[in-house]
């Protein structure tokens, strides 16, 4: 295993537990910080340690807490994404369940930085079980003086509280999450204004993932400059991947940055290899929004360096042959399985999860739901695809929130590299009638 | 119809309303709905709600409009037990179709209806974040993940057997 600053704990006694995690030199940031550093010199360290959104984006998070408008009077807020909804991930929940005050911490020190009297995690309704973690957590730092007023004696209040979203994706987009919170239903806002500067209830606020708050702490401790040591290039620190699909060890993994994917596949330390001794066919590497990657451009760059687990290595060559990191929802998928199929079940996925506010992703996924669908249970036509690709298009760019693109991209990329795989279920209709079909000797799936 | 909870819900709901701040009561809308749809049978009728948008200050369609748009809350009756398998892509590829079809046949129902004696009802939802234990599936709070039919069996038998002998 590379460095652990996350995980590093994970299988510690009572780690769960305020104490377990003291005794392993759990919340020394609020010594080091509190009342010690001013909250400039604490989004410096961040920004210093290059840290970039965990959620998905990518958007440096030192850069995100220096948009927060400090010109007015209004409280600000800090809310902490754990939506996480995307097919493929769930490392927040993770680190939730099983280091719950890591991320408590981190919350603590990230709200002193903005200068937050009041923080809330959004989490998904889904996790309930995790919120009553939480929830416990939070009442131990209460009572240890981690929370409420005058924190450790440093002059420095925070109340910190965990609301429960109820079974919406969109509510991960952080517009949405904030009019979740305020008790309407999840439509994305227009930007501008921007959350840093409009966000919860007219106040300036913002939304961070729960990784991303959680890697806070490791900064503090380390200092940025030593943070930014570990990883490659722009990619700096360590990254959760949840991996998934047809492997052997499924799992959450915390990598050094720069990884290679082949390693990362095929290491026992990680994924273990694929399930069975199979071929590998594909691989999703950034959650089911990010474009599939054909096994021929899984494991090198266009140039011909290895592909790696980066930021930069992974969008390699645009969208014509690389993807994106995203939020680390790894998904691999072996030699027997359906592209159609899969996509499918992503365009379905964005099909319910659209809030409907715009017409191009309303109408658009449930089309590309239908179309899908037809092709996939031997009802397609030839001329289905490029209509596919033209209903993909039309949403692309043309929506309030990135949900538009995160559904029109991997069925664009799965038509890019597997277009093939479509014209033998549009050829053959009787023989992918079957609900069962996952192979066709006939027809060549691993070259793509 | 004048419709009453339980004292333990409402210190829970005036729990939740007191974090937010005392003019955006609003915002206590979605926890206080999980709150109150555990209590009226898993469902929220529409004095359920009108009752919700009493306590919180808010007009009735306020409630409507939200409940309407989330997955986790009902409008209609359920069974005592909403069993909800995730399809999406993750947990397609490790067999979810399987596991759905084994569960119609098991409880003689198809996705979407409830079994007649109102124990069990049968949904497929969207990702729940649990794509590397798949596949799997949530009843309540409770996620069960690695499922086999043996396993599947097993949970149906423990919550099921003490309404009826056929679990």
């Amino acid at each position: 295993m590379g460095v652990q600053l996350l995980l590093e704990h994970l299988n510690k006694p009572e780690i769960n537990t305020i104490d377990g995690y003291i005794k392993q030199g759990g919340y020394r940031t609020l010594d080091k910080v509190l009342g010690k550093m001013t909250p400039d010199e604490v989004t410096e360290e961040v920004k210093t340690a290059g840290l970039r959104g965990r959620g998905g984006a990518g958007f440096p998070t030192g850069m995100k807490w220096s948009f927060l408008d400090k010109s007015t009077d209004k409280p600000r807020y800090l809310l902490c994404n754990a939506d996480e909804s995307e097919p493929g991930t769930f490392k927040d929940r993770l680190l939730m369940e099983k280091i719950p005050h890591l991320l408590i911490e981190g919350m603590i020190v990230s709200s002193y930085a903005l200068g937050c009297r009041t923080s809330y995690i959004y989490i998904r309704g889904e996790y309930m079980f995790i919120l009553r973690i939480l929830e416990k957590a939070i009442k131990e730092a209460y009572a240890k003086g981690f929370l409420g007023e005058n924190i450790k004696g440093s002059g420095y209040s925070l109340d910190l509280y965990v609301h429960p979203g109820a079974g919406a994706y969109i509510c991960g987009e952080e517009t949405a999450l904030i009019e979740s919170l305020e008790g309407k239903r999840g439509n994305p806002r227009i930007k501008p204004p921007f959350p840093a500067v409009s966000g919860l209830w007219g106040c300036p606020t913002i939304v961070n993932n729960v990784e991303s708050i959680a890697a806070v702490v490791p900064i503090l401790n380390m200092g940025g400059s030593e943070y930014a040591k570990i990883g490659i290039g722009r990619s700096t620190g360590t990254k959760l991947i949840s991996a998934s699909g047809n492997i052997n060890k499924p799992g959450v993994y915390e990598i050094e940055l720069g990884l290679p994917v082949e390693e990362f596949i095929y290491s026992d330390e990680y994924c273990g290899g694929i399930k069975g001794g199979l071929d590998i066919k594909a691989c999703v590497p950034g959650g089911s929004s990010v474009p599939i990657l054909p096994k021929s451009l899984l494991f090198k760059e266009s140039n011909g360096n290895p592909r790696l687990m980066s930021y930069e290595s992974l969008s390699e060559g645009g969208f014509e042959t690389g993807s994106m990191l995203g939020s680390g929802g790894f998904i691999v998928y072996d030699e027997k399985q359906c592209i159609v199929k899969n996509t499918w079940t992503f365009a379905r996925f964005y099909h319910h999860e659209s809030c409907g506010q715009c017409s191009p992703c309303r109408e658009g996924t449930i089309w590309l739901d239908k179309v899908l669908y037809n092709i996939e249970h031997g009802l397609g036509k030839e001329s289905d695809i490029d209509l596919l690709w033209d209903i993909q298009h039309g949403i692309e760019g043309n929506t309030i929130c990135p949900l538009g693109d995160a559904a029109a991209w991997p069925v664009a990329a799965a038509i890019r590299h597997f277009r093939h795989e479509f014209e033998y279920h549009v050829k053959y209709p009787h023989r992918v009638k079957d609900d069962d079909h996952v192979y066709q000797p006939e027809m060549n799936y691993t070259t793509a | 119809m004048d419709v009453q909870f339980s004292q333990e819900s409402i210190n829970e709901i005036n729990r939740i309303i007191a974090q937010y701040p005392k003019e955006r009561k609003k915002s206590a809308l979605l926890p206080v709905l999980h709150v109150v749809q555990k209590e009226t049978n898993g469902w929220l009728s529409v004095d359920t709600m009108d009752k919700v948008a009493d306590i919180l200050a808010i007009k009735p369609i306020e409630v409507y409009e939200v409940v309407t748009f989330y997955t986790m809350y009902f409008t209609k009756p359920v069974g005592k037990y909403v069993i909800e398998v995730c399809q999406t892509g993750p947990c397609m590829i490790c067999g979810s179709d399987k596991i759905v079809s084994y569960l119609e046949s098991k409880l003689g129902i198809k996705v979407g209806e409830t079994t007649s004696d109102n124990i069990f009802t049968l949904r497929t939802v969207e990702c729940l974040g649990a794509c590397g234990y798949a596949p799997m599936l949530q009843i309540g709070e409770q996620y069960y993940e690695n499922l086999t039919e043996e396993r599947i069996d097993q949970i149906i038998h423990e919550l099921g057997s003490t309404y009826s002998d056929k679990y």
